[in-house]
């Protein structure tokens, strides 16, 4: 019986397996693998070890993409959680026809593609398209340019805020919805007023779902593709490495030099699952010595 | 995967303060989604002698919508069907895989289950873009690239989703009913066909609906993957048209068909994002789980 039941299982198991293995472990194993050759019109494939990697880990390029990308996420990514939170703790209390037209309208843009995103501001940007410039300019930034490399950076977070507030609002209000409502009858009836409630009891009580999309957030910033190579075409800010999987798919696909992508790949792959084992294992703590 | 425990809201906003940031919210949200619609009823003077965020006097949809039909012998059509042809596919493959997968992890004690569970929410911080490159370095050599399989193949594969399922499953389909039917001498394909997937069906949409979404949405897998033409999806297809007519520069007819290809590319979703809405937040709740 125990042994049928095991046998069953796997059975059920198998598509699973088959997919995770060959899409996720067998391509890193392959770049694994290519990472430690080097491939030279002279010398041909020749193994060496980890030359790759320390040539990524000192790549000034590589290096400067991985801080572009990280400084992105550390102003970025507290912003946004602060309007979806303030959003959701917004929708989670009213119950007007505005706030239920503003909780469909902000998830909508999780609809749209990246791709469609990034042209529909980048048209918005643009001085002969959109009406942006023209106010800006009409303000007193004279000249104003979406798409100086100074500035571009912030047009960018502009439009992954965009992308990414509603649906992270979304996942904070659920775990708010799910909260029994006994838990803050109590405040009201001690006479604590909405804006306290929502801090001292609601916000601590869906601290995990918040971490939850601070943990899906810091993943999405580190892998930034699609924003700046559709507007590239708009702004001379994208370098070669602008962003760590922008320069791994410039080495492949301008420069032929695979063995040494894949090392920047799985260099990144690494880099992001610290960072999320470090935030994870960090607020963890924080939760235990606070209990 | 409760919906709602309770019932939404109980409250009339008492300050303006709260009506006027939700008002400024939708205006932020809505502007880029007002501006594809308003432009792709322009032609291309329009785009640039009109106010850029109110209508021409003369609409020009019709003329766009035939220009998007016929530019390039009509290969806008083939990237939609494209579209639509890989995101069915890997949606429902992906819902097929982790019905399967979270079926076994939820009732089923086996040898090596916890040390499987702890590689699936492992997988999940995996970074998929990262996958990419490998991805495409190993079908290379495997001659698999610039195939239909290249893009379809590895959107199936969803740790989310079997975790997803998992949990639905433990608290909502009691282990009993599966031992009568295993009593009843049920088969266990008959019983995962037609006792588990039924019952499944609220959980089953949510997976099918990110999946879906995911694939539509997805870039720079089939940017990757591909290199002709006829493969490509609406995202890589409008990049490539947009890249050509920056090039041609601002006179480029292909200018309003990126902005009215967006449009089409966007519609699909958007309305069943309306009609679905119960499923998408049903989906989001359970990732709050834990």
């Amino acid at each position: 019986m125990k042994l049928k039941q095991s046998i069953t299982a796997w059975m059920f198991m198998t598509p699973f397996l088959l997919v995770a293995f060959m899409f996720l472990v067998a391509p890193l194993g392959y770049a694994l693998h290519l990472s430690t050759q080097t491939d030279t019109l002279v010398g041909g494939v020749e193994f060496v070890g980890f030359e790759n990697y320390i040539t990524t880990l000192t790549d000034p390029i590589f290096l400067e993409g991985v801080k572009r990308v990280f400084l992105f996420g550390v102003i970025q990514i507290p912003i946004m959680l602060a309007l979806s939170t303030i959003g959701a703790l917004m929708i989670d209390v009213f119950n007007t026809r505005l706030a239920k037209t503003f909780r469909l309208i902000a998830f909508m843009p999780y609809a749209v593609p990246g791709v469609v995103a990034a042209l529909m501001w980048g048209f918005l940007y643009s001085k002969s398209f959109g009406p942006f410039v023209g106010i800006f300019e009409s303000a007193g930034f004279e000249d104003f340019n979406f798409f100086t490399p100074a500035v571009f950076i912030y047009s960018m977070s502009n439009i992954i805020t965009w992308a990414w507030t509603g649906y992270n609002m979304i996942i904070i209000y659920s775990a708010l919805q799910g909260l029994p409502r006994e838990m803050y009858e109590a405040a009201i009836v001690d006479g604590a007023n909405q804006i306290q409630i929502a801090l001292r009891v609601k916000l601590p009580a869906v601290k995990n779902a918040i971490l939850l999309t601070a943990i899906f957030a810091i993943i999405g910033t580190m892998q930034i593709f699609t924003e700046p190579r559709i507007l590239s075409r708009f702004t001379n800010a994208v370098s070669l490495g602008y962003t760590p999987n922008i320069y791994s798919f410039n080495l492949a696909f301008n420069q032929s030099q695979f063995n040494y992508s894949a090392a920047v790949s799985f260099t990144l792959a690494i880099v992001i699952f610290v960072i999320t084992a470090l935030v994870l294992s960090f607020t963890r703590r924080k939760a235990r010595s606070a209990s | 995967m409760k919906i709602a425990t309770r019932k939404a809201g109980y409250l009339r906003p008492r300050s303006n303060i709260a009506n006027v940031a939700m008002l400024l919210a939708i205006a932020y949200f809505i502007v880029p989604i007002v501006w594809v619609f308003v432009n792709s009823t322009k032609n291309n003077e329009q785009l640039f002698s009109t106010f850029s965020l109110w209508f021409p006097d003369k609409w020009s949809l019709t003329t766009n919508l035939n220009g998007l039909l016929t530019q390039d012998g009509g290969v806008f059509v083939t990237w939609f069907k494209n579209t639509i042809f890989y995101s069915l596919s890997s949606a429902i493959g992906s819902t097929l895989v982790c019905a399967m997968g979270g079926y076994a992890l939820a009732r089923f004690s086996f040898r090596g289950k916890t040390f499987l569970e702890a590689s699936i929410l492992s997988m999940v911080m995996v970074p998929a873009t990262v996958l990419v490159m490998p991805l495409y370095l190993m079908l290379s050599k495997l001659n698999m690239v610039n195939t239909v399989w290249a893009v379809i193949l590895p959107s199936l594969l969803s740790p989310f989703g079997v975790f997803l399922i998992k949990v639905f499953i433990e608290s909502s389909i009691p282990d009993e009913i599966l031992q009568a039917a295993r009593i009843d001498r049920a088969g266990e394909f008959r019983i995962f066909w037609q006792i588990v997937l039924p019952m499944l069906r609220p959980a089953l949409v949510t997976v099918f609906l990110f999946s879906l979404v995911s694939s539509w949405n997805n870039f720079f897998l089939p940017l990757v993957m591909l290199s002709e033409q006829k493969f490509y999806p609406l995202t890589v297809g409008l990049a490539a048209w947009f890249a050509q007519a920056s090039q041609e520069g601002g006179n480029s007819i292909l200018f309003n068909l990126v902005i009215t290809g967006s449009l089409v590319a966007v519609i699909p979703l958007i309305i069943s994002f309306i009609f679905l809405q119960r499923y998408w937040q049903g989906g989001l709740n359970a990732g709050s789980i834990k």
